[in-house]
């Protein structure tokens, strides 16, 4: 294909051309920084938690009035619970992964002098949490029933400064381990949080997420031999087989009102429900970017359409003399197909600078990574594809010019 | 004049029917996508107090311990119970208020209701004045109720409709988490968005139905909810009446300076503050204060979400497409109308006529555009409303965002047509005639 006569043609609507290498410039430089952000919202909601999402379900409870001997009233509270159909563990734990609202976290340090926290860890309180979360032990144990303390007495013992009760064993997740003791086994190794206090490793876990601030690292998470009550603000986690959940869920709650009526129900909900709530917004997030998507590569198609047409029906009376003079209805064709894909490679040059720009501004302003490499070359032959098959309808029409427009007047 | 090019624009749009429906949905999508992300983020970073937020302050002073200090760090974002106390007695500042947000059980008398939980803000007398919150019925309590633990408590509108049918509530009883409170006054709708006064319970859409006196909260054990950061062998305390320890922060303190020269001597009362407090001890680091004004801590705390930044700016690059579109269809569509306007020429009509003739064309387009944008506009707030975050039912058009969509969608379309209507006004005429 001679490019000589396309170009010369173009020269001559060099604005219009310049505007459509824009379109398209454009185009692929928000539909590339687009689909990289789909890409990073659907990989934060596909994150593990490590927990056994579709057999938990969850319960808060706030009591109205002041509440009796809260440890008592949890012992007879789990009793209850255990006694229903279909429940296989419950505990009571202050926080759950990837869920709104407080989280309890704490600054780690690799020794008693350092002056700076290592990292933020998600603390994690509950007599239970391994077997009821379903967290996998890789290495260790869990902690034994005389390990615990009760959340109240480890508040006081602070306030008094009364360190010798205190826990001083602790479960880590993988992920903490191998960035606080990289290398090394980190069973038996020993962290400090507040001013010093020491807690010794008995167990690695291999996943556990944290519930919120999840730039701090997802799975930066601690199991602590805590004992926790529903006065504490914790809630009831039942882990029961996922057909289950929403017959145990109903008789847990009824089992909970039978035993103080004198309680409000503030969560109610399976695991799955909390996960789906905690990522609503990258749900959204992500439906609104293939909407903007969709709707760019749709405007700009539109344009190609409507602009080829244009030069089509203004070019009737060329189309009509080359064809007397000999061109076929393919040289037509590809004649408008190659002024396309002239015009769309311009516009993939400059839209690839583009989003390259746009990345580099995302990067700096919302914490995103850089653009990866195949975002490239595969931006550029989807933009390609579709440049073809906008331009091929006004290419057939102009194909089926006859050449005897060349002999009438316009 | 006008009336013809009217006339002109009508007929030639209509020669076109496809392009025309193609420019004006362009418009229309790019003008509905930009207002609805625009009036969102209007929405989200408007002041929540107009004409009271540049006397408010937030006052920052640094309490911790010198453990792991760096150089030049930001002072904690809340004050200790102590501090906060010690600021409030102080009365240096022409209203001041301290206040932590909670949760509490109310048991109305009634046993047609069981008892509920409502969001509750535990704070001191001068909030209602410094916020200038507006009472229905009543007045808030006083300085001096305040130090004496009163049982009294302001309600919202909301809650005297939901428990008294709207009736003068003023002075009858409240029962909340076993103790009865006098309720003093009934506030009007307040909905300060963002919730600026306390950041850490969530921004948006966040709204206390009870306010009663910290100090008698405090001594109640009410559940306080919100944050708190520690240092030390601090401990956040939790629900159930153990609030967080004394090297911990987690109370909100606000007050109101009058003018610049007000502000800047507090800011020197809160450097002697620290000074003072580390001479006696409780304080270790160098004095570390901040003092901004509402306006400056709500720009500092970043509360608008960085989503709906982007959503803003994704918008403005699909309107920037839709619009290139445009110019693009525009100008081949009046370029090729090349041997029309020579005539017109010909016969006599200036450039100038020619260029007005063109941009009514494009303002009708702009018009259209426009409305359906609006249209569109309205569809999609519709349906930010309908979505789970917590700004969502916030998403209204505003009479002011409503002139923007106008402004906007017709001078966008005028700026489009600006480029093809000269270029093509600029045709000679005879060459134009003789090629035809």
């Amino acid at each position: 294909m001679e490019l000589r006569p396309i170009l010369s043609t173009l020269r001559r609507h060099k604005i219009t051309a310049w505007l459509l290498v824009l379109e398209i410039a454009l185009t692929c430089a928000i539909v590339c920084n687009a689909v990289f952000m789909i890409g990073q919202r659907l990989e934060r909601m596909d994150l593990p938690s490590g927990i056994a999402e579709h057999e938990l379900v969850q319960i808060g409870l706030g009591h109205i009035g002041n509440s009796p001997d809260a440890i008592a009233q949890s012992q007879t509270d789990l009793a209850a619970l255990r006694q229903i159909p279909g429940v296989q563990q419950v505990a009571v734990i202050n926080q759950l992964p990837f869920s709104n609202g407080g989280s309890s976290n704490s600054g780690i340090r690799l020794s008693p002098e350092q002056q700076q926290d290592t990292l933020e860890a998600s603390t994690y309180y509950g007599e239970g949490v391994l077997p009821t979360l379903g967290l996998h032990l890789l290495e260790g144990r869990d902690f034994r029933h005389d390990e615990y303390a009760d959340f109240g007495t480890v508040i006081a013992d602070l306030r008094n400064g009364d360190l010798k009760n205190l826990p001083s064993t602790i479960i880590v997740t993988r992920a903490l381990a191998e960035r606080l003791w990289p290398g090394k086994d980190a069973l038996g190794q020993t962290l400090y949080v507040g001013k010093g206090l020491p807690f010794r490793v008995i167990g690695v876990v291999a996943d556990l997420a944290r519930p919120n601030n999840l730039n701090w690292g997802v799975g930066y998470s601690t199991v602590w031999p805590i004992r926790m009550t529903v006065a504490d603000g914790s809630s009831y986690v039942i882990r029961t087989a996922p057909q289950d959940r929403d017959a145990v869920l109903k008789a847990a709650v009824a089992a909970l009102k039978q035993l103080d009526p004198n309680r409000v129900v503030l969560v109610k909900r399976t695991y799955d429900e909390a996960r789906h709530a905690f990522f609503a917004n990258d749900r959204a997030m992500a439906g609104i970017l293939v909407g903007v998507i969709v709707a760019l590569l749709t405007v700009t198609v539109l344009g190609i359409v409507g602009l080829a047409s244009f030069w089509v029906g203004q070019r009737r009376r060329t189309i009509g003399v080359r064809r007397a003079l000999g061109a076929t209805r393919g040289d037509i064709l590809r004649y408008f197909q190659t002024e396309n894909f002239l015009l769309a490679s311009f516009g993939i040059v400059l839209g690839m600078a583009l989003a390259y720009g746009i990345n580099l501004f995302l990067m700096m302003h919302y914490e995103l990574p850089r653009l990866p490499g195949i975002y490239f070359p595969v931006g550029a032959l989807v933009l390609w594809a579709i440049g073809q098959l906008a331009v091929l309808g006004p290419a057939l029409r102009a194909a089926a010019v006859p050449p005897v427009v060349a002999t009438r007047a316009v | 004049m006008f009336g013809y090019y009217l006339h002109l624009a009508w007929h030639s749009l209509r020669r076109n029917r496809v392009l025309t429906a193609l420019m004006v949905l362009a418009i229309a999508v790019g003008i509905g996508a930009a207002m609805t992300t625009f009036t969102v983020l209007h929405v989200l970073s408007g002041d929540p107090l107009p004409g009271r937020s540049g006397e408010l302050y937030y006052p920052q002073i640094d309490p911790q311990d010198a453990r792991g200090m760096m150089p030049g760090p930001m002072p904690p974002e809340q004050v200790t119970l102590i501090d906060g106390m010690n600021l409030l007695r102080a009365k240096r500042a022409d209203r001041q208020a301290l206040m932590a947000g909670g949760t509490v059980p109310i048991q109305p008398d009634a046993s047609s209701f069981d008892p509920f939980y409502v969001e509750a803000r535990y704070t001191t007398a001068d909030f209602f004045a410094m916020f200038g919150a507006p009472f229905l019925y009543g007045h808030g309590w006083s300085g001096a109720d305040d130090e004496a633990h009163a049982r009294d408590v302001v309600i919202t509108r909301q809650l005297d409709d939901k428990l008294f049918s709207g009736a003068d509530s003023v002075g009858r009883a409240l029962r909340i988490k076993d103790t009865t409170f006098r309720i003093a006054g009934v506030l009007d709708d307040w909905h300060p968005n963002p919730h600026f006064y306390d950041l850490t319970t969530g921004a948006y859409n966040y709204y206390e139905q009870v306010f009663l006196p910290l100090q008698t909260a405090l001594e109640l054990h009410f559940d306080k909810n919100g944050s708190n950061d520690c240092w030390g062998n601090g401990t956040g305390g939790m629900q159930g009446g153990a609030y967080p320890s004394a090297t911990c922060v987690w109370l909100q303190f606000w007050v109101q300076l009058d003018s610049p020269a007000k502000a800047a001597a507090y800011r020197q009362f809160l450097v002697r503050y620290s000074e003072e407090q580390k001479a006696l001890g409780r304080f270790q680091r160098a004095p570390n204060v901040r003092l901004r004004n509402l306006t400056q801590w709500l720009d500092y705390n970043g509360v608008v979400p960085g989503d709906v930044r982007l959503q803003a700016w994704m918008a403005f690059g699909f309107l920037l497409v839709c619009l290139v579109n445009t110019v693009g269809l525009m100008l081949a569509k009046f370029l090729r109308r090349a041997g029309e306007l020579s005539v017109r020429r010909a016969l006599g009509a200036s450039r100038r006529a020619l260029f007005a003739q063109l941009l009514t064309e494009s303002g009708v387009i702009g018009i259209a555009g426009g409305s359906a944008g609006l249209l569109l506009a309205l569809f999609g707030l519709w349906m930010v409303r309908h979505r789970t975050s917590d700004y969502a039912a916030l998403a209204h058009l505003d009479p002011a965002m409503l002139l923007v969509t106008f402004a906007l969608a017709t001078g966008a379309s005028l700026l489009a047509g600006v480029l093809p209507a000269w270029r093509a006004c600029n045709v000679a005429p005879a060459l134009q005639l003789k090629s035809n």
